[in-house]
């Protein structure tokens, strides 16, 4: 009678139970920071007069957001966390052997299975798509969990989503849970846990599924739970746990647990769909987007910079080109996914394409840097948010897609739909 | 220890305001100079927001304020402006969690007859939130008791340093 949820946050508080609305002191297995938030947590720790983290095997910090260093403020807070990761034995990772957080953990094995994973990052929620109980915090929060191993949690509900049916040629991850935002609204899930079930769930390879626990946060969510399948005990596979991680566990959602809400969705009718400026639920299908002309195209982002990502882009970009009055901008979300794109040709791809090909950074998304927006331009991105401002000037416009609309716009110079433009099958060419 | 009772004048903001609105990216190279971050709050969303707030002042938003980003500075430059407290209709999780640990109060309640400038009184006690120019009193509920002994504590660090766990609030 119990979700996924409640049974990862029982057994992580000593309890034989938890409900929706208790609170419970919750023991942590990973805790993370970024060059953003963990200088801030790095202080606040400071101030708690610890002096060690309370197990260096599970505390990890990536620089990511402004690396390699945009400037001078960025190269002090990447030398922060760099000198606090020296200083505690902490796990961390440096430029050209890193990538962005939420494609690095999983790949490197240090999130799993019914791990609680906490972060002070909002799209920590990517973890779910493991079968873990993952979530975005602050730095505060992040500083407490880093000395006690300890954080306090109020016990989610948890809301049921069924997408039935087999997913259209070239829909993805990104359009379902895209379409689910725009049908529920940015606060539809708020401090609940969003659980993924459906038939185009259990076809889903693990990218997509990364893409759409990544999205939770959007409507949200406190987390974006799978349930533990074949797909996941391959990648954890070929992903093994590092050492010093916590055991993983598989936990199921009891046939009569008890959901908030069940949503439920006919998979095979959505189609790839852009969310129009400027909240990620102004949702329509691609094909119905007008004629709205792009200055830029960005690909990549914990949201949509893994392997499966850059090959659906390289595969409507073959043989074509960035249309000539757009720039494409192409970043890998790891070092291991830059070089696996780069020996299957697919970098290759990109560059005759036309397109800036990046190395991995989250730049762009949160208006860092590598691809900032003037007045008046629209850009089209496989990140996750398309607030006022956040990829540069408030007077830019960002829309949010999956990979392969981003590919194809990149090609059309104004927002277009993969299959309509070139009308081939994804069937057709096999990896 | 941090007061129980707020007063201030409303400022008023609309539906969700997210952190991207209250530090837009393109300020995040001030991110390690706060009091100048500060000078950017709410910049886009409310110009001269950080010019008019008063110290007592309340921000009155409306649905999912803070939504989006985990950066911890959204609530430490609004209250850094002077703001005591926030008042909304719904509140986006991360965000809240910061607010109270960084000693930020976040009530909600219904906040739809409050209008700009208008004198607030938060009784946080009686879980009220008087308004004197409309006469009316709403109910924002009490805090549970952990959130309301962090933020009496004056944030989570202090109230970890007086505590030594977490323990004692659950």
């Amino acid at each position: 009678m119990a979700t996924i949820t409640e049974k990862i946050l029982a057994a992580h508080s000593g309890r034989a139970f938890v409900s929706p609305g208790d609170f419970a002191n919750v023991s942590v297995d990973m805790v993370l920071a970024n060059d953003i938030t963990g200088p801030l947590a790095i202080r606040e720790f400071r101030k708690l007069g610890v002096t060690r983290v309370f197990n260096p095997a599970r505390v990890v910090m990536v620089p990511d957001h402004f690396i390699p260093n945009k400037d001078i403020p960025s190269a002090i807070q990447a030398q922060d966390i760099r000198e606090f990761a020296r200083e505690q034995g902490i796990v961390y990772f440096e430029a050209g052997r890193s990538g962005i957080e939420h494609v690095l953990l999983p790949e490197e094995g240090l999130v799993g299975p019914g791990h609680v994973v906490i972060g002070a990052d909002s799209h920590t929620c990517t973890y779910g798509a493991l079968g873990a109980f993952a979530t975005g915090m602050g730095s505060t929060d992040i500083a407490a969990a880093m000395a006690t191993g300890d954080i306090w949690m109020k016990v989610p509900p948890t809301i049921k989503l069924v997408f039935h049916g087999s997913l259209q040629p070239w829909t993805s991850g990104k359009d379902l849970i895209l379409h689910a935002i725009g049908d529920i609204g940015i606060d539809g899930a708020l401090y609940s846990a969003m659980e993924f079930h459906g038939e185009a769930i259990q076809f889903m390879d693990m990218d997509g599924r990364f893409t759409m626990a990544n999205m939770a946060i959007e409507a949200g969510a406190k987390a974006g739970v799978f349930e533990v399948d074949a797909t996941t005990e391959e990648y954890l596979a070929t992903h093994p746990q590092r050492a010093g991680t916590a055991p993983c566990r598989r936990y199921f959602t009891d046939s009569n647990a008890d959901y908030s809400r069940i949503i439920e969705y006919d998979a095979s009718t959505i189609e790839p769909v852009v969310a129009f400026p400027h909240l990620p639920s102004n949702v329509r299908p691609a094909s119905t987007a007008g004629d709205v002309v792009i200055d830029q195209v960005v690909i990549g982002s914990c949201t949509n910079g893994r392997l499966s990502d850059l090959r659906i882009a390289a595969q409507i970009l073959r043989g074509r080109s960035v249309h000539e009055s757009l720039r494409c901008i192409i970043i890998p979300g790891s070092q291991r996914v830059y070089r696996q794109a780069v020996d299957e040709g697919l970098v290759h791809v990109f560059l005759d394409a036309g397109a800036v090909v990046s190395t991995p950074t989250c730049g762009p998304c949160l208006g860092g840097y590598m691809g900032i927006l003037a007045p008046g331009e629209r850009c089209l991105s496989t990140t996750n948010r398309n607030f006022v401002g956040r990829m540069g000037s408030p007077q830019s416009e960002v829309y949010l897609s999956s990979p392969a609309v981003a590919a194809a716009t990149a090609i059309a110079g104004r927002i277009s739909p993969p299959g309509n433009t070139y009308g081939e099958s994804r069937e057709e060419i096999s990896w | 220890m941090a007061d129980s009772v707020f007063k201030g004048n409303a400022i008023t903001i609309g539906d969700d305001v997210s952190t991207d609105d209250i530090i837009p990216g393109r300020f995040a190279h001030l991110r390690s100079n706060l009091p100048e971050l500060a000078t950017h709050t709410l910049e886009d969303r409310l110009p001269g927001f950080y010019e008019r707030a008063q110290p007592g002042d309340i921000l009155v938003g409306g649905r999912n304020f803070g939504l989006g980003s985990s950066r911890e500075h959204a609530p430490v430059v609004i209250r850094m402006a002077g703001i005591s407290a926030i008042l909304v209709r719904s509140v986006a999780r991360i965000f809240y969690r910061n607010a109270i640990n960084q000693g930020l109060a976040v009530l909600i309640c219904d906040t739809s007859g409050i209008t700009d400038g208008d004198e607030l009184e938060i009784r946080l006690n009686d879980g009220i939130v008087v308004n004197h120019r409309a006469g009316e009193e709403l109910s924002c509920g009490r805090m549970p008791p952990l959130m309301s002994n962090i933020l009496a504590a004056g944030g989570l660090i202090p109230y970890i340093k007086e505590h030594g766990t977490l323990d004692s609030g659950t």
